[in-house]
């Protein structure tokens, strides 16, 4: 009874927690992204501003939550809710500290590898079911984006999996006592951000959104809540990303003197600060060089990263 | 294009450090140069009086037309706006009003902050628009220079003036 109430106390505390992190990470965006164009960003709502999320959700509740008429309904409903589901189910596998996280899976990794694959339903099905000619140029783009960068995100964290010899992320994290992936799989790390990007379609690979051409993309006909699901969905997809680049590449929990939740969060909210000083500096590139960068790079990176991997760990022996 | 990429990350990074741009407007104040075009004013001559004659110059060289008037004459023969409105609701705070004006009566000021919840409270009369001081202008008397005659001043008792000529007195 006690180990249930436990569970559920995790469960929630987790959900929770990625919630109100993922739900501040736009103000924290906004105001980095304002630093680092020397200026200050939001900071009117409350102190410093930490309130200009609150301000943001009661607009859009107070919005018109429209459905177009010429829409697929049911589709159209469901979609946004797809990509928030699975990208809160990846969450079930990270390890955040010894004792917290939802379920010790066995292939864990696997599991957070599909349900990222998953998350392509919610553009594509929103793009189509909207029956937007653009919202449909944007799926298109971002089922083509998201698909081919898949291929080498699996791709790049095999080497992880070949060093730790498991797939339960726990026990990778484990592996790394001695020694951080990110230094015998540089390559994995480099391959795995870029991946990453182009998965969470945040800015340098945002081909899918491109407000400057598409207006929004796949989520065009969105409004109201409907379109927060789509704005919270991509943060909280920040934040799984991040935390799953700590789990995999910088030790995890693992850290000397402070508690491993804290080394946990410090670490993500680095890899956080990261995603949006990229979104800050770099450009968007053409579809074209995406998809040729993806192909014709970064997929024969990862399988040489694999081969050399699997071959050096063949030949020691360990 | 790795080794490009990261260095703009870097510079970009770099200005997390630096100074902001930004001036927090309630609370900092920009500065306004002295020429700054802002709210419109009428301004009064050394003695105190209107400097404003009413030739409807600036109402004519308004783009917008928001300047309207109407010209009046007091008992020394001087002229003077009955009423002087401006609507600020339309005003562009282009400054050709200020040109166009031959006495230095209408001038623009350094000041922007005439925000109004009522559209009409953006229709100054001349009672708003009317300064006690000289503005950018000190010293100057239109009427001390102008040769026009008004009450108090004959022909050639203005300043730089001679003595008009008697032409029948020059006769041989």
């Amino acid at each position: 009874m006690s180990e249930t109430v436990l569970h559920l106390i995790n469960v929630l505390g987790i959900l929770i927690v990625v919630l109100s992190i993922a739900a501040s990470l736009p103000w924290v965006e906004r105001r980095l992204l304002g630093y680092l164009q020397d200026r200050y960003g939001p900071n009117r709502v409350g102190p410093f501003g930490v309130l200009q999320t609150v301000a943001d959700a009661i607009k859009l509740f107070t919005k018109e939550d429209w459905i177009p008429p010429f829409a697929d309904k049911p589709v159209f409903i469901i979609a946004p809710t797809v990509i928030m589901t699975t990208i809160l189910t990846s969450f079930a596998v990270v390890p955040f500290s010894p004792g917290i996280g939802v379920i010790d899976l066995n292939i864990g990794l696997l599991f957070f590898l599909a349900m990222s694959s998953l998350g392509v339903y919610s553009v594509m099905l929103a793009g189509w079911s909207a029956n937007n000619k653009y919202s449909l140029l944007g799926a298109l783009r971002a089922a083509a984006q998201m698909l081919s960068y898949e291929v080498f995100m699996g791709l790049s964290l095999m080497g992880v999996v070949i060093i730790s010899g498991t797939f339960n992320l726990r026990n990778i994290v484990l592996a790394q006592k001695n020694m951080w992936f990110c230094i015998p799989q540089i390559i994995g790390l480099i391959v795995f951000i870029i991946a990453a990007l182009a998965e969470t379609r945040r800015l340098p690979f945002d081909l899918t959104e491109a407000e400057s051409e598409l207006v929004a993309g796949y989520h065009i006909e969105y409004s109201g809540m409907k379109f927060g699901m789509f704005y919270i969905g991509e943060y909280v997809g920040v934040t799984l990303i991040s935390s799953m680049i700590v789990t995999l590449f910088f030790g995890g929990w693992q850290g000397p003197f402070l508690p491993p939740i804290v080394w946990f969060i410090i670490k993500t909210f680095f890899f956080i600060g990261l995603f949006i000083t990229l979104r800050a500096s770099l450009p968007r590139p053409r579809f074209d060089q995406l998809m040729s960068y993806g192909w014709k790079v970064m997929l024969p990176l990862a399988l040489l990263n694999l081969l050399v991997t699997g071959g050096i760990v063949l030949a020691t022996g360990s | 294009m790795i080794i490009s990429a990261l260095i703009s990350v870097w510079n970009v990074f770099k200005h997390l450090f630096k100074k902001r741009v930004t001036i927090q407007y309630p609370e900092e104040r920009p500065y306004l140069a002295p020429r700054w075009r802002g709210r419109i004013i009428l301004s009064r001559d050394p003695n105190g009086e209107e400097r404003c004659v009413a030739c409807y110059l600036c109402a004519v060289a308004c783009p917008v037309d928001c300047i309207s008037l109407q010209a009046t004459e007091d008992e020394h023969g001087r002229r003077y706006p009955e009423w002087f409105r401006i609507n600020f609701s339309r005003c562009i705070f282009c400054g050709l009003c200020e040109e166009a004006c031959p006495t230095y009566a209408i001038q623009l000021t350094p000041d922007f902050e005439m925000c109004e919840y009522d559209r009409q409270n953006l229709v100054y009369e001349k009672e708003d628009l009317l300064i006690d001081g000289q503005g950018k202008y000190h010293g100057y008397n239109f009427y001390r220079v102008a040769g026009v005659a008004i009450g108090g001043k004959d022909k050639g008792e203005s300043e730089n003036e001679d003595a008009p000529i008697d032409l029948r007195s020059l006769l041989p």
